[in-house]
């Protein structure tokens, strides 16, 4: 079997406190529910390294012991352990985490290994330790840099925080830093954003990698609430507005490029050579599986989530935990047995656990991978085109060809057309040879959004889902 | 059981009956109890409501098409009584159905709710009954709330309606309290149908319903002569004339056939009529060989007074739609449709109801039944419009007024309304029938804390949300009953609406010119909101004869972009997108814009004050 690439996610849902903006799967938790999570997490690591929990896989022959295609034999390109705050762990457990993928997945050695942190959860101790299990990519949630802004949206530390973590990062060795970034946020004018990114170019050496994102109001959160209620416009700290939102996002991109960062996804900017390899995956469709709390992945052209019951999630895992162990324990007392009692009693015995396990198991399994959806061509080739409309490249007619055998105006044609049309599509075309030279040999026509087409990428994204 | 089949039944055991109550007092909770307690249902066959077996009524708490049980009783004296319940309508929308009812029966049961007393819809259902000569006696339901006061009900029930009450059962039909003392009043205050099995025929139509396979079945109540298969009858009001087939009476959701139906007795009648309008409510059917003399009274043609454009969202389903509407029109006589066109909307149909509730009613229907997406334009009620000429112009779709320089003058139906209401919230619901063009005609007071409010009211103003805005105004204690008394002139003028300078016609409505612009202003307020962003900007525009008098604008889409994409799940990102993508499928193209379906409907939202 040829060697494939393949990501790792893994979740961990635990902060110190909720942002107010926050709807992620995150929440704070005493050290007794932390550690039976990871120990639980430890174990869907372990197990997914030889069959990914998902029937339909195996149904296929793809998800199971005997088939040649299964996780442990793809190559690991990116780690990225996400959040929550991944470092209110103990950082025992990041070790543990790491020497258990390391010891079930072929990690690549130049693999991606991201860990995301927040000031005021780590230490020049912690950071040296994500350091020496081979972590190479700290990502920093920084947010704002002002302290009364960061108070106003609920984080935690303040900027005088961030920039000891950004010292202790760059002197426990990470050479690959992004730094988070929120925009629009309540009572922010132009001058906020600019200060902001101006702080942060100024940093020495000024980060690799730059994530900059728009606040969005998510229903659920305290900010939503504050929103319905009105009280931003009452303490005089509005949201900025549509027109305010824009202007912040292109300036951020304007004043991001004049530093030499390349604006290469929607909300990312890296300098060269630094583009996140983990998020481009999710935007190229590369496979990846997600470990933990609600996580998602892509296996196999089959989509499928991780339960968002954290009661659930510890009940399962940590029975196959009791179960593995016990397995462990009753082969001994078996062998020991078969070999005292007549020859025949054996094989009772071992189907009757295996029967066992199996109930179980397919009972549960349901209801923690879930949203499971085998995706179709038509599936996929919508994801290629709305996922890839997300990066500065596009969406490469040669790669959709190669892998769908038409090329993408066989099958969105008028949606192209019209898109183009309104000015939110670019067809873009490059001379052969491209860059990197990889995969595509000639030359090669790229679909691109417009910057009228980012402000409006949902309107056009949409378009190329076809009716149901 | 075999009763009928065997036995000629004697008038003096038949007792014909309904139930009168406002909305929500019980009633069909009591007939269900009657059913039960009667016996010809084991518990076990009971459905929560046997009447209303529409799962639309259930819903709706409310019943719509008429229906009758036939039950057997026996009484304490020994003898077994042939109960009829018919079962009315329960809304303003259907009273002429409800007066048909009632003609059919000898009696009714008036059911009042222990705690609420007297409502405006009880008063307007007994006096319905009194006036058909109904021995109307009282039952006080839901003796068993904490906030229950029988003693006041029944005084109010002597004080205001002048009946005698202080031996009214007191019951709760939920809980099956004291449902024998009704049963017995049954036997005792209503009286035994009359008439002469052998005068000739003359049968009620209260109902009717089309059935697939014996065509239309007609409810009917024989008030003189004998009815049987072979028999030749002729509806007196329609002129068809068919051979019976087949007569009986109603099971619990069953036909029953037997031999014969005679004077006094409720059943149906089937002679393979092809069509319900055949066999109007409130007709008569007679012997075509030996008719009576002259019809039962009471008969009106019936009238639809709310008319609303309906199409199918996606153009393709048009013969679906008219499928659809033939096959319920089978069944609903009420329910009248024509061809129409429309630029915004394309092809679909003007459709008459008897007023909004049917309306909704059906649209559900439609919806549900025959999985019909509709767009329906804002509803409207029949204009007279009297041309210089000499022309008479029954307008029910707004865009068919003539050029205002044909118009001599204009027509718009006038309702009696009856509102009860107490004391404190008079004030607010005399401003709201103020606001609605209402004419004042008078107050009385029921009891020291309750009044009726009497209006006369534009039927215009009250067919959209009039009950709604009641109930919000009176904390729901306020109740509403209305009669149509005529048409009136009126200066009425048509308001246009263009998007994107195009003028819309499925959004055109009538309106009094007086309210033309504030209308207008709140029209164009309120497709603002409905209409989405796209990448241009919109003009919305309110005109009166050409000349705007209100805009707005939808500015062009500044953003629509989702940023953050939540760990790679891209089943997240992809959901939004076909919701968005659903969005659209949902709107309708006018020029280059895409207007939402429930914008047609907006019109109906102009009064909500928030």
């Amino acid at each position: 079997m040829g060697e494939r690439e393949s990501e790792l996610y893994i979740h961990i849902p635990f902060c110190v406190r909720k942002c107010k903006y926050c709807d992620f799967l995150s929440a704070p938790a005493d050290a007794q529910v932390q550690n039976a999570y990871m120990e639980a997490l430890l174990e869907e690591v372990r197990e997914s390294a030889d069959d990914i929990g998902v029937p339909a896989l195996r149904e296929n022959g793809r998800g199971t012991w005997e088939n040649a295609v299964r996780p442990g034999q793809d190559k690991v390109t990116s780690i990225y352990i996400g959040g929550g705050t991944p470092s209110v762990v103990d950082p025992v457990w990041m070790e543990k985490l790491m020497a258990c993928i390391r010891e079930h997945y072929r990690v690549a050695e130049q693999a991606e290994i991201t860990i995301e942190v927040n000031p005021g959860t780590v230490t020049r101790e912690s950071l040296m330790r994500y350091r020496h299990v081979g972590i190479n990519r700290l990502s920093i949630g920084c947010q704002s840099t002002d302290d009364k802004e960061l108070a106003r949206i609920g984080r935690i530390h303040t900027f005088a925080q961030f920039r000891d973590t950004y010292r202790w990062a760059r002197e426990t060795g990470f050479t690959n830093v992004n730094v988070d970034l929120m925009n629009a946020l309540p009572g922010q004018i132009m001058a906020d954003v600019e200060r902001n990114l101006e702080r942060i170019l100024g940093l020495d050496p000024g980060p690799e990698h730059l994530s900059v994102y728009s606040l969005i109001v998510e229903e659920g959160t305290p900010f939503y609430r504050m929103w319905e209620n009105g009280e931003f416009e009452a303490k005089g700290m509005e949201l900025p507005d549509e027109e305010q939102e824009r202007a912040m996002y292109w300036r951020t991109a304007e004043l991001l490029r004049s530093y030499g960062y390349a604006h290469y996804e929607i909300s990312n900017f890296a300098k060269p050579g630094y583009e996140s390899r983990h998020n481009s995956g999710y935007w190229q469709r590369r496979d990846y599986l997600g470990f933990g709390l609600g996580a998602a992945s892509l296996y196999e052209n089959t989509r499928f989530s991780n339960t968002g019951n954290l009661h659930e999630y510890l009940s399962y895992w940590g029975n196959r935990r009791a179960e593995a162990a016990w397995a462990r324990g009753a082969a001994k007392t078996e062998k020991a047995a078969s070999e005292r009692v007549a020859p025949g009693s054996e094989e009772t015995a071992g189907y009757r656990s295996d029967r066992r396990n199996e109930r179980t198991e397919e009972q549960d399994i349901e209801r923690i991978r879930v949203q499971m959806e085998a995706l179709s061509v038509q599936d996929a080739m919508e994801e290629t085109m709305f996922l890839g409309l997300r990066m500065a490249e596009g969406v490469s007619a040669a790669a959709f060809r190669e892998r769908f055998g038409c090329g993408p105006e066989t099958v969105y044609g008028e949606e192209l057309r019209e898109s183009i049309q309104e000015g939110l599509l670019e067809r873009k075309e490059s001379a052969a040879g491209g860059e990197n030279g990889k995969g595509i040999s000639e030359g090669d026509v790229r679909y691109v959004l417009t910057k009228r087409g980012v402000d409006v990428s949902n309107y056009v994204m949409a378009k190329f889902l076809r009716d149901t | 059981m075999a009763l009928e089949n065997q036995v000629k039944i004697e008038q003096s055991k038949i007792r014909n009956f309904c139930i009168v109550a406002h909305i929500d007092h019980g009633k069909s909770t009591l007939a269900d109890r009657i059913i039960e307690k009667t016996g010809l249902l084991t518990s076990r066959e009971m459905q929560a409501q046997v009447l209303d077996n529409m799962d639309l009524e259930r819903e709706r708490g409310i019943t719509i098409k008429a229906q009758a049980v036939r039950t057997v009783y026996k009484a304490q004296d020994g003898e077994e009584y042939i109960f009829n319940l018919i079962d009315t309508p329960g809304h303003v929308d259907f009273n002429y159905e409800v007066s048909r009812s009632l003609a059919a029966c000898d009696g009714a049961i008036l059911v009042v709710d222990a705690a609420q007393g007297i409502e405006a819809q009880t008063l307007a259902n007994v006096y319905l009954a009194l006036d058909h000569d109904l021995d109307v006696f009282p039952v006080i339901n839901k003796i068993d709330l904490p906030s229950a006061e029988p003693q006041r009900v029944i005084e109010e029930i002597e004080d205001v309606i002048g009946i005698e009450a202080q031996d009214a059962p007191l019951i709760s039909a939920k809980n099956g309290i004291n449902i024998e003392e009704v049963l017995e009043q049954i036997v005792t205050k209503i009286p035994a149908p009359k008439g002469d099995p052998n005068a000739p025929l003359k049968a009620l139509i209260f109902d009717s319903l089309y059935d697939s396979y014996k065509g239309v079945i007609v409810f009917c109540r024989i008030m003189e002569g004998t009815v049987k298969k072979g028999t030749r009858i002729r509806m007196m009001a329609t002129k068809a004339v068919e051979e019976v087939v087949e007569v009986g009476y109603f099971g619990a959701g069953q036909f029953i056939p037997c031999e014969e139906l005679s004077a006094g007795m409720v059943g149906y009648i089937t002679a393979s009529i092809k069509n319900v309008k055949d066999t109007a409510v409130g007709d008569t059917v007679t012997d075509n060989d030996n008719p009576c003399d002259e019809p039962l009274p009471g008969y009106k043609k019936v009238q639809s007074m709310v008319y609303c454009g309906m199409y199918p969202a996606d153009g393709a389903k048009y013969p679906d739609l008219r499928d659809a509407l033939e096959k319920l029109q089978l069944n609903d006589a009420s329910l009248n449709y024509e061809p129409e066109t429309s630029i915004a909307l394309g092809f679909g149909f003007r459709c008459g109801f008897l007023g909004l509730l049917h309306l909704e009613i059906i649209q559900e229907r439609l919806e549900r039944e025959y999985n019909l997406d509709l767009v329906t334009t804002a509803p409207g009620v029949i204009y007279k419009v009297h041309k210089t000429n000499g022309e008479l112009i029954e307008l029910t779709n707004p865009s068919n007024l003539p050029d205002p320089s044909e118009i001599e003058y204009m027509e718009e139906p006038i309702v009696s309304a009856e509102i009860m209401v107490t004391s404190e919230f008079i004030g607010s619901i005399m401003e709201l029938c103020q606001e609605r063009r209402g004419r004042y005609l008078g107050m009385e007071y029921i009891e020291g804390t309750r009044a009726l409010l009497k209006y006369e009211l534009p039927l215009n103003e009250i067919i959209y949300d009039f009950f709604d805005a009641l109930k919000s105004r009176s904390r729901g204690y306020a109740s509403f009953d209305y009669d149509i008394k005529g048409y009136e002139e009126s200066k009425l003028v048509k308001l246009d609406i263009l998007i994107n300078r195009e003028e819309v016609d499925a959004l055109s409505f009538i309106v009094h010119a007086d309210s033309a612009y504030e209308r207008g202003r709140r029209m164009c307020e309120k497709l603002k909101d409905e209409i989405p962003r796209h990448l241009f900007e919109i003009p919305i525009q309110a005109a009166v004869g050409g000349k705007i008098i209100a805009r707005e604008t939808v500015k062009a889409m500044r953003k629509d972009v989702l940023a953050k994409c939540y760990g790679g799940d891209i089943s997240r990102k992809k959901k939004l997108l076909e919701k968005q993508k659903e969005g659209k499928k949902r709107m309708r193209q006018v020029g280059n814009v895409e207007i939402p379906q429930k914008a047609f409907m907006s019109v109906l939202k102009l009064d909500d004050k928030n």
